[in-house]
């Protein structure tokens, strides 16, 4: 049954098109665009490298690099241990495993955006806040929370990766099982502790994978949005505003008509560098799975 | 016994080790319950306490007393149940839009096998190294040329193309026996009743996963469902949430979020094996 007669024809036509309008077409566009002064109003002209330049020259950019950076190694200090910890104790459970996993993803199905609206009632800086209420009952705080431009981002990265370890967690637990059980009899034989086994045989087989969420996560992190939109829009002081925040910000913000040319601009010089994480998390995924 | 840890059945009957590993484990379980389900839990008493007994006391773990009308209110005066059925419109069309994609392209792709067939496959993979962001504007745009703006549309159409879908669903099809196909054939199928009566059946495995991350998918999604429905009136819980903080009170607000949370959860609930086991790093990539 090989061969492009109309049979297959009729079966790619979906995805032709779906994908033709709404993925192929505007990848393409939004080369086009960042090239070009686009409104709503007038036909776009070529403007060169100029919504480059405005993009670099905006003092906001720097900002948002330095904040969305902030944001990833927040999140790779909190969000890289805790699931690994978790996982590694989770794979030695013998009674009741699937409690455990249950719990650890229960946050992952909350709606984000109710997760979000929840914690911002969690944060209340006043003294009376459900965390500013805990941590006064061991002699802390009150804390301020999102109310204040030091604190603000270690709150964002705090819910999120709350919001997101349980996904990790599962990732690492189908990895441990791929140990061979003969490679810790032969560290027993060698006369290893517990924690030696933990160390060079434990670790040593997650390589691949802690590589791979590490790139995902980095990954993801670049590309936060919800968050800083939710709980701060940005603020204070611009403390939380984040890439893919002045992306937004640049197009859709101004109620006048979006700046697409630099909001384009910047998606595309983000994509890049994304592009780069991405093609090496592909590598790494088949080599893995081949494995 | 094959079936082992780091641990070792010697190890677990030494002492020290076991009782060290019965604390880690038990600490561990105590930290899940209060990070996994104490917000669940908060949420489900704070949506039926009056907002007085919320904000005087977030912690007490029972309230002086109980207000049920909240979720009624909510569910009626704050029109919940409208933006409840938006949401369940749009994650319905998503799901299907999705499904008719994955299955149609998987099988052109992979049963029916086309010469460019290479080639294809490699321009729908492509764009999963292409991250959402770059299509915001020019997707925006295109809706917008379209006429699709505060339409559903708006929202099905783009969640169809998702080469991770077709990825699974091709993958899931090559595998299938090769010889049943054959046979469909000498007895005189042609292309639409293998497809409709044999492959299909045959991939309800790979639908189930396809079609629960779809839904999950479409129930999260916040900021396309933000900018192509700017209408109150066609959009759904996740955007119209924290529109709805600003102007009602807390306990009917949080009875909301909880009545949004309960769909999710379920479907976890119901699933869990789903989800727990082999989709999570597919579940991952997509984020």
């Amino acid at each position: 049954m090989r061969g492009g007669g109309p049979a297959t024809v009729v079966f790619l036509l979906p995805m032709l098109v779906v994908f033709g309008l709404f993925s192929w077409a505007p990848i393409v566009q939004s080369v086009v665009m960042s090239f070009q002064e686009t409104n709503l109003v007038t036909a776009p002209t070529f403007a060169g490298l100029e919504n480059f330049r405005t993009v670099l020259a905006d003092p906001l950019l720097w900002t948002a690099v330095r904040n969305t950076l902030w944001f990833a190694v927040l999140a790779l200090l909190l969000g890289y241990p805790i699931p690994l910890v978790a996982a590694v104790l989770m794979s030695e459970v013998r009674r009741f495993k699937g409690l455990y996993s249950t719990l650890a993803y229960l946050p992952v199905v909350i709606p984000p955006v109710v997760a979000v609206l929840l914690w911002k009632f969690f944060y209340d800086a006043s003294p009376s806040g459900v965390f500013n209420t805990l941590l006064g009952a061991v002699g802390i705080g009150p804390v301020p929370w999102l109310q204040d431009a030091s604190t603000a981002m270690v709150s964002l990265v705090i819910e999120a990766t709350w919001a997101a370890a349980g996904g990790t967690v599962i990732i690492y637990l189908a990895a441990l099982t791929s140990v061979p059980p003969e490679q810790y009899e032969a560290a027993e034989i060698d006369g290893a502790s517990v924690w030696g086994k933990v160390w060079h045989v434990t670790i040593p087989r997650l390589r691949g994978v802690l590589l791979i969420t590490f790139i995902l996560q980095i990954v993801g992190t670049a590309q936060v949005f919800l968050e800083p939109f939710l709980f701060t829009g940005g603020g204070p002081a611009n403390s939380t505003t984040t890439v893919l925040l002045l992306i937004y910000n640049y197009a859709f913000a101004n109620s006048l008509g979006g700046d697409y040319g630099s909001a384009t601009a910047l998606s595309l010089m983000l994509a890049v560098v994304l592009g780069v994480l991405s093609a090496i998390y592909f590598r790494l995924t088949r080599s893995w799975s081949a494995s | 016994m094959t079936d082992r840890g780091v641990l070792s059945s010697f190890d677990w009957r030494r002492g020290r080790v076991r009782g060290a590993a019965r604390l880690a484990h038990t600490v561990l379980l105590v930290l899940l319950f209060l990070a996994g389900l104490g917000p669940v839990l908060w949420l489900a008493k704070s949506a039926i306490t009056p907002t007085q007994d919320t904000l005087r006391d977030p912690l007490a773990l029972w309230p002086n007393g109980f207000d049920f009308a909240n979720l009624a209110t909510a569910w009626t005066r704050v029109k919940i149940d409208e933006y409840f059925l938006n949401t369940v419109w749009i994650a319905a069309g998503a799901w299907l839009v999705q499904l008719l994609v994955a299955t149609t392209a998987g099988f052109a792709l992979s049963v029916l096998r086309p010469r460019y067939r290479k080639a294809l496959t490699g321009v729908v993979l492509a764009t999963l190294f292409v991250p959402a962001v770059v299509l915001l504007v020019p997707l925006y745009l295109t809706v917008v040329d379209l006429s699709m703006i505060n339409t559903f549309w708006a929202v099905w159409l783009p969640a169809g193309a998702n080469a991770f879908n077709i990825l699974l669903v091709q993958r899931f099809f090559d595998n299938l026996p090769r010889e049943v196909f054959e046979a469909a054939r000498v007895d005189g199928a042609g292309p639409f009743r293998l497809f409709w009566s044999i492959v299909l059946p045959l991939s309800r495995p790979i639908l189930g996963v396809v079609s629960v991350f779809a839904v999950i998918a479409a129930w999260k999604d916040f900021l396309w469902p933000m900018l192509v429905l700017p209408d109150p009136a066609v959009q759904p819980l996740s955007v119209r949430l924290p529109a709805l903080q600003r102007f009602i009170e807390l306990d009917v607000f949080l009875a909301a979020l909880a009545i949004s949370t309960v769909i999710p959860v379920a479907l976890f609930l119901a699933f869990q094996r789903l989800f727990l086991n082999g989709g999570a790093l597919s579940g991952a990539v997509k984020g």
